[in-house]
């Protein structure tokens, strides 16, 4: 057997009873692979196993066939275990051409299967893949265990009763490799049936076809299985709370919780959006959701979105906008106004990789100093960091609430990992939230006179909407006068209020921190905020079943801050603060409690891989002197998946049929 | 009920604090003389401005203001219409705010028509920064930042809103008496309405309009244009006419008042082509055309996007449990699942 590289993940189980297996399905952006991964997803997750995906598709609109740009993958990783992340490294590729192979397989296990179409392994594919010679003959896969056949010419043999030509044939590929990998994994086939006959609803004889072709895959196994490296896997299901589930990405979870939140305040919810990588996906969810009081605006550029989003919140509705780093950057003089004018606004920054354009596909959590300190002047603004695509939508509920209770403007912080990839999510009742409603000020609220910044018990000033009779008063950039608002330079007043600004954002109710994993307190706590949070749990979850005195702590709250972090902290010897960054949160908790937290970093583009945590956690249980630590993690080269956006940009099969009729 | 206001009704309690003598005063009279005379509820209207001398304006208004951030007026103006179209909206902004650092949010808000008076207030100049040339200062104006005088060319902001697609197009100057009559236009026109005002910066660029501005000699050197009537100057003894060949504006001399012989054009307020030649008419060979230049109504932004919502929303349910269930969903059952 191949030495493992990562441990605990080993597929070799005994009688093939893994805890989870991580398998990829990697082809050519024609083939299929992304709708033979969330079919698979959804066979997954009928079976009980927990799971999460990432889905990894070419940056270029359309790649040329073939070619190494052009190779499209779908990873998912499911297991009889809670799964936080879509996996360190696959167990099984699907390569369906040579540059699917070629791109996926150093990511592969070592003693990982290879599932590959020879059909495809022709001289003009190779060519366009770089190879000099065929893979599947030269050798040198020997690290892996290799089952290649023509899934091309099995394809075409299945559907041969339908009449169908050669190209409509060869496209029934991905369900031939679907119906393969539900027998690996002891999948039914009838949702799938059931599926392919509703989507093909008006042809008949290609529903028929496709599900000819998942039959054929599905006998294959049976009858392959004695003869090569293919056997079934089981996994038992995951103990798992009742309800309905579905998948989710955070980018649709941002869009259902700014409507549930503006719901719960009984506000109509206008979004200014620009188009940028990856926080478009945002804008056009919401833009087909104007049945929930959603008006979108697509602005001429950054700013003027979330100059749009705080004039609408000035007339009394929700405004929102969202963007990604260098979108964020553009809007921070209009932050500044929100701040000063106190006034309702949420923005959603989809971090990617920085600087400046830096990588606009790439997921990275860079943005924790911008969102915190990024704006002039004493500009004091709440921060909140989603774990997970679920998390998002409680995220979002939770800006909205602060941003109207508080009238201040509060950052929702993802990441593009975050806003493309998908997990299960026990669907909420929207009942079950707290309402709250917002209010507007109607009547004078000083006896016969209006002070439009008179404070209440929050340290927040009243809502009052233009249009409302009588309360008629003047607003803007320059420093207000305490309570009046009108306009004052003197020295006493502007201490006044940038105090008054301070005070209010600090003494924002949050909750309690609590403890992820582990306890109280101990040797080690490591400290994530934001989507680190899967491989930070499953690592502190192995360490401690290793006898590690470790705990995990996971922060919602960036700033202000939970009360009770700096006492949670100081119970522990040792802090590490993992980041995608090179250590800003890390910075903000040595600031704010005067505790010795080391950074563990990683800004390679790729989110950070369990092995890499737990083996920065054994660091501090080896008894090795002087190791232990913070770190910056190398670059991995055959880590997958690097995420690239455009998964979830929002847009359905219709848009892409129309913008192709539009562009041809 | 929108009550019946009087000038002082739309003065607030706050010191004015431009120079003495600055033509934002002239123009602040115009606007309080004009808002009574178009039976608006200042509880309903709202002063939008962006950053410079003419954005103190709002705090001088007594209605729901809103001072912004340097060039973004127009930004927010399409929010607040966006999220209550019910309110009368008047955005304030000057040479530098609006085409300068705010020219692409003046570009977009005329372009997408959005229901609301623009007044731009032009002095050619810097003025709340001190003195510094501005993209409409004449070339070889000396400033601070150009002490031997600048080098580019100055934009015409009426020729600029043409440009973007604005529906109204007029000009006017903070001392005319006419200013309230091309207001009340703007006012009556539904959508983006684009009004120039002149205003002399008595600091930093003093009496630049004096030319055309002051009050001798100036029927012969302002044009008034009025819908359906014929564009006649210098007491009807001059007039504009286009010649055919050359496809070029001519000033005419009248003869005993026949200006039909000569052939002077009676403005129409919806030729486009005409607004385009009168936007760019130099001063000094020719008149200086002022009134509406240009008043042709076409659909507002906010209607647009009423009416794409109620096609959108028709026959949707807001059902917030449904949409959250929606997708791909399944059940997992109560007790240990299947093996």
């Amino acid at each position: 057997m191949a030495t493992q590289t990562v441990p605990h993940e080993a597929i070799d189980e005994p009688e093939h009873r893994p805890e989870a297996v991580v398998v990829r399905f990697a082809g050519d952006s024609g083939d299929g692979m992304q709708l033979t991964g969330g079919q698979f997803t959804l066979s997954t997750a009928l079976a009980g196993n927990d799971l999460a995906t990432f889905p990894d598709f070419p940056a270029e609109i359309r790649a040329p066939q073939g070619t190494l740009f052009g190779v499209s993958a779908f990873q998912i990783n499911f297991g009889s275990r809670q799964i936080d992340t879509a996996g360190d490294a696959p167990d099984v590729l699907v390569a369906m051409n040579p540059a699917a192979l070629k791109v996926n397989l150093q990511a592969v296990k070592p003693g990982g299967l290879v599932i590959a179409d020879t059909g495809e392994f022709t001289k003009r594919n190779l060519e366009k893949a770089k190879y000099a010679s065929n893979p599947l003959e030269d050798g040198s896969l020997a690290r892996w265990d290799v089952l290649a056949f023509d899934i091309s010419a099995q394809t075409i043999e299945a559907v041969k009763p339908f009449g169908l030509g050669n190209k409509d044939a060869l496209r029934c590929k991905n369900m031939w490799t679907l119906g393969l990998a539900l027998w690996m994994f002891g999948r039914p086939r009838k949702p799938i049936h059931d599926w392919l006959r509703a989507k093909f609803k008006g042809k008949p004889e290609l529903a028929e076809a496709n599900i000819a072709a998942l039959d054929a895959g599905h006998a294959y196994g049976e009858t392959a299985e004695l003869s090569g490296p293919l056997h079934q896997y089981h996994l038992d299901p995951v103990p798992t709370a009742p309800g309905l589930y579905r998948t989710i990405t955070g980018a649709e979870a941002v869009a259902l919780g700014l409507i549930a939140g503006a719901r719960l305040l009984r506000l109509p919810l206008f979004f200014g959006g620009y188009p940028i990588t990856p926080a478009s996906a945002i804008l056009h969810h919401l833009a087909r959701l104007k049945e929930f009081s959603v008006t979108t605006f697509q602005a001429e550029d950054e700013i003027a979105a979330i100059c749009a989003a705080i004039g609408a919140s000035y007339a009394g509705s929700l405004g929102v906008t969202s963007s990604s780093g260098p979108g964020i950057a553009l809007k921070g003089e209009a932050m500044g106004l929100a701040i000063m004018t106190e006034l309702p606004l949420v923005i959603v920054n989809s971090q990617r990789g920085g600087p400046s354009t830096g990588l606009p596909t790439k997921t990275e959590q860079s943005d924790l100093y911008q969102a915190v300190y990024g704006r002039n002047g004493d500009a004091p603004m709440p921060v909140i960091a989603a774990r997970s695509p679920a998390d998002v939508f409680e995220c979002a509920i939770e800006a909205c609430r602060i941003a109207v209770q508080y009238m201040t403007p509060v950052m929702l912080l993802t990441d593009g990992y975050i806003a493309n990839a998908a997990e299960p999510w026990l669907v909420p009742d929207p009942e079950a939230f707290e309402r709250m409603p917002a209010q507007f000020l109607t009547q004078k609220n000083a006896g016969d006179g209006l002070l439009p910044y008179k404070r209440d018990e929050r340290g927040a000033r009243p809502w009052i909407k233009p249009g409302t009779p009588g309360l008629m008063h003047r607003i803007g950039g320059i420093e207000k006068a305490v309570d009046t608002g009108h306009l004052d330079y003197s020295p006493g007043n502007h201490q006044a209020m940038t105090d008054a600004r301070r005070d209010k954002i600090a003494n924002i109710q949050v909750r309690d921190q609590q403890v992820e994993v582990g306890e109280k307190r101990g040797r080690l706590v490591v400290v994530g905020w934001g989507s680190t949070y899967g491989p930070i749990h499953q690592a502190v979850l192995r360490a401690r079943r290793r006898g590690m005195d470790v705990s995990h702590i996971h922060v919602r709250h960036v700033w202000p801050l939970p009360a009770n972090l700096g006492d949670l902290l100081r119970g522990f010897d040792k802090v590490l603060v993992p980041e995608m960054n090179t250590g800003q949160f890390k910075t903000v908790l040595r600031d704010q409690f005067l505790i010795d937290a080391q950074p563990l970093t990683k800004v390679s583009g790729q989110p950070f891989q369990i092995a890499e945590l737990e083996a920065a956690i054994a660091t501090y249980f080896d008894n090795i002197p002087g190791d232990a630590g913070g770190a910056e993690i190398a670059p991995n080269l055959s880590q997958l998946p690097s995420p690239v956006s455009g998964h979830d940009d929002g847009t359905t099969p219709r848009d892409l049929r129309l913008m192709h009729d539009r562009d041809n | 009920m929108t009550p019946i206001t009087t000038l002082k009704d739309w003065e607030t309690d706050q010191e004015v604090r431009w120079c003495p003598g600055c033509g934002d005063y002239a123009i602040l009279k115009a606007v309080q003389r004009t808002l009574p005379q178009l039976g608006t509820d200042p509880a309903n209207t709202v002063f939008v401005s962006g950053i410079g001398c003419s954005s103190r304006f709002p705090y001088y208004i007594e209605s729901y203001g809103f001072h912004t951030i340097h060039g973004r007026a127009p930004a927010f103006a399409t929010g607040i219409k966006l999220a209550n179209p019910d309110l009368d909206i008047w955005l304030v902004t000057g040479d530098g705010d609006g085409l300068s650092i705010g020219g692409n949010h003046l570009m977009h808000v005329l372009r997408r028509n959005v229901n609301m008076q623009i007044m731009l207030f032009n002095n050619e100049i810097y003025g709340l920064t001190k003195g510094q040339y501005s993209p409409t200062s004449r070339e070889g104006t000396r400033s601070p930042s150009t002490p031997l005088g600048s080098v580019d060319h100055p934009t015409k902001p009426c020729a600029f809103a043409l440009g973007a697609g604005a529906r109204f197009v007029a000009r006017g100057f903070d001392v005319s008496k006419n200013l309230p009559d091309v207001l009340k236009a703007a006012h009556a026109h539904r959508g983006a309405a684009f009004v120039e005002i002149f205003q002399n910066c008595v600091v930093y660029n003093k009496d630049v309009f004096e030319d055309f501005a002051q009050p001798k000699g100036a029927e012969d050197r302002q044009l008034w244009l009025e819908n359906g009537a014929p564009m006649l100057f210098a007491n009807g003894t001059k007039g504009i006419t286009l010649n055919h060949a050359s496809l070029r504006l001519e000033v005419v001399d009248i003869i005993d008042g026949d200006w039909q012989a000569a052939e002077v054009i009676v403005h129409d307020v919806t030729n486009r082509a005409i607004a385009h030649m009168l936007v760019e008419m130099p001063f000094g060979p020719f008149p200086m055309a002022l009134g509406v230049l240009y008043d042709d109504p076409l659909p507002t932004f906010e209607d647009m996007v009423i009416a794409d919502r109620e096609r959108a929303v028709a026959g949707k349910e807001p059902n917030l449990a449904r949409l959250l269930a929606s997708g791909q969903t399944w059940t997992v059952e109560e007790g240990p699942t299947g093996a």
